[in-house]
Parts: structure tokens; C-alpha cells; sequence
């Protein structure tokens, strides 16, 4: 049998199993419109999908995931709680490594329940680890929320954690907005000579395009009470950084937060979700003395995440990216939900990864 | 067979291209009227000259349609993916130097760096209901810069020509272009950021690492690479 035709069949097996656990098999165009995607991952994502266009529709992307149109699917007209399966193409563009597949097979599986989110996660992990055991993969796992959690419990202005919050996906611009809110870095010379002006708009230039002078005037005023801020404390950040460095076996890992709740209070609902998703992780039958679970895993790939993450990973294969990868999505049901919004989580295997760890490709 | 050599049909680049080759003993020439692209190459044995457009060569360099071509460093970078393992650069010519940049209004009093201009764009789409606009030509080197330094809340539009008026005419609120004096920025009330700069251009000789070269071409490729003195 063609690779192609081998890879079908693996994914018709696959999702005729998550029917079976009372998924209800959904399709989606390839082709999606450009500005549902521009809108929710910002200009990034034409580095990442395909885009095409013709003079009546405008720009239309090849399906870079399924999550995005299963959600406003589900959005539209979903019954709850649900349970949905498909499988088909994602098309990623690969310009920085012609090895990387740019085209290739997805199977997913995705709950929508309100009731029970441990549960959920739960039900969605050990899933996909049943799909996958024999493989023998390291399973990755994390929490988008308790990161999330601690940002909005830092004791610092308003602004300056929307300004964290914004960066959580960006883990690079994320530290260097720590260091100046700590006042770490060195404020930069003509952030100063601005903030020194009496009246820094008296400037030798027309008002010109769109950003008003409003605008600006607010946004100096804000650099102004952002100046007079007290810098974050030594011990918040220490905190912050204990959190992130979290890297343990889940109950170890799970006692380590608990101490960091102690003096960050504003993490304990979070740290809460976590055991009661340990809990229903064990009573799945899933090993947690076994798994790994790391504060900072999924910051950088998986951006409508924000609570539960998961990936499972060949050993010693860094050549070859998750076999399967999933996660907790509430926030990606709120922006495309329009006023509506349902507790989500999801995972995709990749079965022509899979067939190739087996042999078969 | 003979080595084709792309260089830029028109203008200012095709006249100093000329210029550097001839310092070296290469005479280039457009031939027949002054509106046919058709070229002479004398000094040495085995070359054709081939006149295109200079946004074309990078394309014509990566499908080894020639073998040596003339263009700016900012093409080849935006046009060809990987493209160390498509063209080697074979020598700085010396000309054509420009920066691609990131600009803002100058009455933007407070912004300099991309730090500022992230916070702003964050700012102008809630304000607004979209994201800030950047007009440009070079959407993947832009874009790439971008991400790698953590702008978010941007969108590049399109603009192939007159960018620096995009920003009065309303359909952009920054742009990133091209600039060698910063003299067309300024009339247009743009000033620089002081982190916003994406690329140093200049016009440069690339070979294709894939045109094929039988034997006679090898010999004129290496008489070629003698006669330019960049030979290593």
C-alpha cells in the first residue's frame, strides 16, 4: 500500500476509535478565510500557514489546524456537552527546513464540557496515551493557568500585567518585561529625556496618519505613572521565577507549587485544578507518579492554550516534532464565541509519525 | 556553452554595475537600441550578459537559469528561503548601500525603540479595532524581525512603491522600507526607531550554487572569477 493510503487507514482507524468513545465525526473546508486566523494569531501566522487569495473571497489560508473551525463550529450550533473527532491534511509552510513535512495528516479529538474540567483533561490524556503506549513515548506536561494565575496576582498596576499577560506566549520579551518592571534594566536614555520634557509634543512635525494626538498624549501620560511605579519586589520576582522553574514528576511538582502558593496565594485556585486533575488522571488509570510536568512547557508553541498542555515525544528523536499534542483552549472559545464561551480541551495525533516510529514508512 | 551573467536592465545599478566590471577589465554594454535588453560582454571568453529586472535575479539566481547575477543583499534575503544553501556571495560591489528600516511619525514623541512601538501597537488596536498597519515590500524579513523581537499587534500591507506616504494617506501607521540618506523619511515626517534597523543592503555579485556548469563553463567561470580578482 502507497504511504499515502497507509497513512489514511491509520487515521480511519484512529478516528473510528474516538467515535466509538462517542465522538461525533465533523469535517472543515481547507480553505479558511485569512482574518478569523490574522485575528487571533496576528501577523506570525503567515510565516506558518499557506495563503491564497482569489478577487471575490479575499485571502483564504490552507487549514493550518482544525481547532480554530471545529470551535466556531461548535460555537454556531453545537449541542453540549459534545465530542468531536476528524482527520485530514494541516498544511504548515516550512521555510527555515525543506525536511520538515508541510503538509501532513492530522486525527484529532476535542470535549466540550462545562461540568467537569479535570475530568475532561483527563478523559482527552490518557486517551491519546492509550492511542500512542505502544510507541513508547515521553509524554510532556504543563499548565498555561498557573503562570496566567501568577501574573494576575503580582503586586504591581494594572498595566503592567496586561502588558505580562500579552507577552506569556513570547517567553523572551515576557523576561526582559520582568527585569525593567523590576527595575533591572537600565531605563533607556531617550525614555528619559522624553519623560524630562515639559511638554515632549513640542516638536518641530505635523500630525500626521491615524494615531491621534490623544493617543500619544495618554500613552505619555501612562509612561509618566508607569515611571512613578515602585518597582516589582525582589521577592515577587524570585517567586515568579520558582514557579517557572518547576520541573518535576507531577506530585512532586504538585507539592512544590502548593509551597510557592503559600506566598503567592493567587495561584492556589490554579494549583487546585492541577490536583483535581491529577486525581482524574490516576483514577483513568493513568501512571502520574510517572509524569513530567514543567511550568514553562507549551509557552512557546501552543498559543491559544491556557490551561492544561500536553505532548508526547519520540526519545532521543529531536529530529521529529510531537507525535501527538493537545491541550485546554477555554480562552479561543470566548474570542471566536462571540459573547458565548464553553470549557474546551483537545489533542491531534499524527498518524504518519506514528506509522513511521512503528517501521511501517 | 557560455555563463550567464543577470545584471539590472535599468538605471542607476546597471550604469554602476557596468562601472565596477569595467574597473576590472569586464566591458559590459547593452547593444542594438536603447530600448532592447540585449547585452555585450568583451574581456573574457565564454559570458553572456543577461539584462533583468533586479527583483527578478534572485529568482533567476535560485533556479541556476544564470550563473552570476547583480542584486541587493535585501532581495536575495526576502526572496529566497534558505538562501545561503541557493546563492554564495561572491563580492560586495561597493554600490547601492541602503538600510531596511523601521519607521514611525515623527510626532510619535514617544516612541524609539520596538519596545515602545509593540506597547503602542497593543494600545492603537484596542483603541481602534485593528491592528497597526506597517507598510512595506519586504514582508518576510519584516515580519521574521518582528517575531524575533517580540512585536505583537501589527500587520504588514502591501505597498511596492511611495511607502514613506502611506502614513498621511492614512493607510499605514508606520512603515519599513528602504532608505540610504533618510532624506525621503524625513520629508515625509518619519523618523527612524533607534533598535529598528532590519538589514544593511548593498549591491552584491552572487553565484548560483545551482546552475549547472559542464566544462567549458567551468573554464569560464574560473577566467571570470580570475579577471574580477575575487577568485578564493
Amino acid at each position: 500500500m502507497p504511504t499515502r493510503g497507509k497513512i489514511r487507514a491509520r487515521a480511519a482507524e484512529l478516528r473510528a476509535m474516538f467515535e466509538a468513545e462517542g465522538a461525533i465525526a465533523v469535517e472543515t473546508n481547507v480553505l479558511q478565510p485569512a482574518e478569523v486566523l490574522l485575528d487571533l494569531y496576528g501577523e506570525d501566522i503567515r510565516g506558518r500557514a499557506y495563503v491564497t487569495s482569489d478577487t471575490l473571497r479575499g485571502e483564504q489560508m490552507l487549514r493550518p489546524d482544525f481547532t480554530v473551525p471545529v470551535v466556531q463550529m461548535h460555537m454556531e450550533h453545537g449541542a453540549e456537552p459534545a465530542r468531536y473527532t476528524y482527520s485530514g491534511q494541516v498544511f504548515r509552510r516550512q521555510e527555515d527546513d525543506a525536511s520538515k513535512d508541510n503538509e501532513y495528516t492530522q486525527v484529532g479529538y476535542e470535549v466540550f464540557d462545562r461540568e467537569t474540567p479535570a475530568a475532561a483533561d483527563a478523559e482527552v490524556f490518557a486517551l491519546i496515551q492509550s492511542v500512542v503506549a505502544p510507541l513508547g513515548l515521553r509524554a510532556a506536561t504543563g499548565d498555561i493557568g498557573v503562570l496566567m494565575a501568577a501574573v494576575q496576582g503580582l503586586e504591581t498596576t494594572e498595566r503592567r500585567k496586561r502588558a505580562l499577560m500579552r507577552h506569556i506566549w513570547r517567553p523572551r520579551r515576557f523576561r526582559a518585561l520582568i527585569e525593567r518592571f523590576a527595575g533591572r534594566a537600565p531605563v533607556p536614555a531617550s525614555r528619559a529625556a522624553l519623560l524630562a520634557k515639559e511638554d515632549p509634543m513640542a516638536l518641530d512635525a505635523p500630525m500626521i496618519g491615524m494615531r491621534t494626538e490623544a493617543e500619544i498624549r495618554a500613552r505619555i501620560e501612562a509612561l509618566r505613572a508607569d515611571a512613578d511605579t515602585p518597582p516589582l519586589s525582589a521577592g515577587q520576582v524570585e517567586m515568579l521565577e520558582a514557579l517557572l522553574s518547576v520541573r518535576e514528576t507531577l506530585p512532586f511538582a504538585l507539592e512544590h507549587l502548593r509551597d510557592i502558593a503559600v506566598d503567592m496565594p493567587a495561584i492556589t485556585e490554579a494549583v487546585l485544578r492541577i490536583q483535581d486533575r491529577m486525581e482524574a488522571l490516576a483514577a483513568r488509570g493513568v501512571d502520574v507518579d510517572a509524569l513530567e510536568f514543567e511550568t514553562s512547557y507549551g509557552r512557546t508553541q501552543m498559543e491559544y492554550y491556557d490551561g492544561f498542555v500536553f505532548g508526547f515525544y519520540a526519545e532521543g528523536r529531536h529530529d521529529l516534532p510531537p507525535v501527538a499534542t493537545g491541550g485546554r483552549y477555554d480562552a479561543l472559545t470566548r474570542v471566536l464565541g462571540q459573547g458565548r464561551e464553553i470549557p474546551a480541551v483537545g489533542g491531534v495525533i499524527r498518524p504518519g509519525l506514528m506509522l513511521q516510529l512503528e517501521g511501517v514508512l | 556553452m557560455t555563463i550567464k551573467l543577470g545584471v539590472p536592465s535599468k538605471g542607476r545599478l546597471m550604469e554602476k554595475t557596468f562601472d565596477w566590471f569595467g574597473a576590472r577589465g569586464v566591458t559590459l554594454a547593452r547593444t542594438g537600441s536603447e530600448r532592447e535588453y540585449a547585452g555585450a560582454v568583451e574581456g573574457v571568453e565564454g559570458v553572456e550578459l543577461v539584462l533583468l529586472s533586479a527583483g527578478e535575479i534572485p529568482r533567476e539566481l535560485a533556479a541556476g537559469r544564470i550563473h552570476f547575477g547583480v542584486t541587493g543583499t535585501d532581495l536575495v534575503r526576502e526572496k529566497l528561503g534558505l538562501w545561503e544553501q541557493q546563492v554564495e556571495e561572491i563580492a560586495p560591489l561597493g554600490f547601492g548601500q541602503a538600510d531596511l528600516i523601521i519607521a514611525v511619525p515623527k510626532i510619535w514623541a514617544d516612541v524609539d525603540t520596538l519596545d515602545d512601538l509593540d506597547a503602542v501597537a497593543a494600545a492603537f488596536r484596542a483603541d481602534h479595532g485593528f491592528r497597526l498597519r506597517i507598510a512595506t515590500k519586504y514582508h518576510r524579513l519584516v515580519r521574521e524581525f518582528l517575531r524575533d523581537n517580540g512585536v505583537a499587534d501589527y500587520q504588514l500591507v502591501d505597498s511596492q512603491g511611495a511607502t514613506e506616504g502611506t502614513v498621511k494617506n492614512l493607510t499605514a501607521e508606520a512603515v519599513a522600507d528602504i532608505t540610504s540618506t533618510g532624506d525621503t523619511l524625513r520629508a515625509n515626517h518619519l523618523k527612524i526607531l533607534a533598535d529598528g534597523l532590519i538589514l544593511r543592503s548593498q549591491a552584491t555579485l552572487w553565484r548560483s550554487r545551482k546552475a549547472a556548469v559542464d566544462g567549458a563553463q567551468k573554464a569560464a567561470l574560473e577566467a571570470l572569477t580570475r579577471k574580477l580578482e575575487v577568485d578564493r
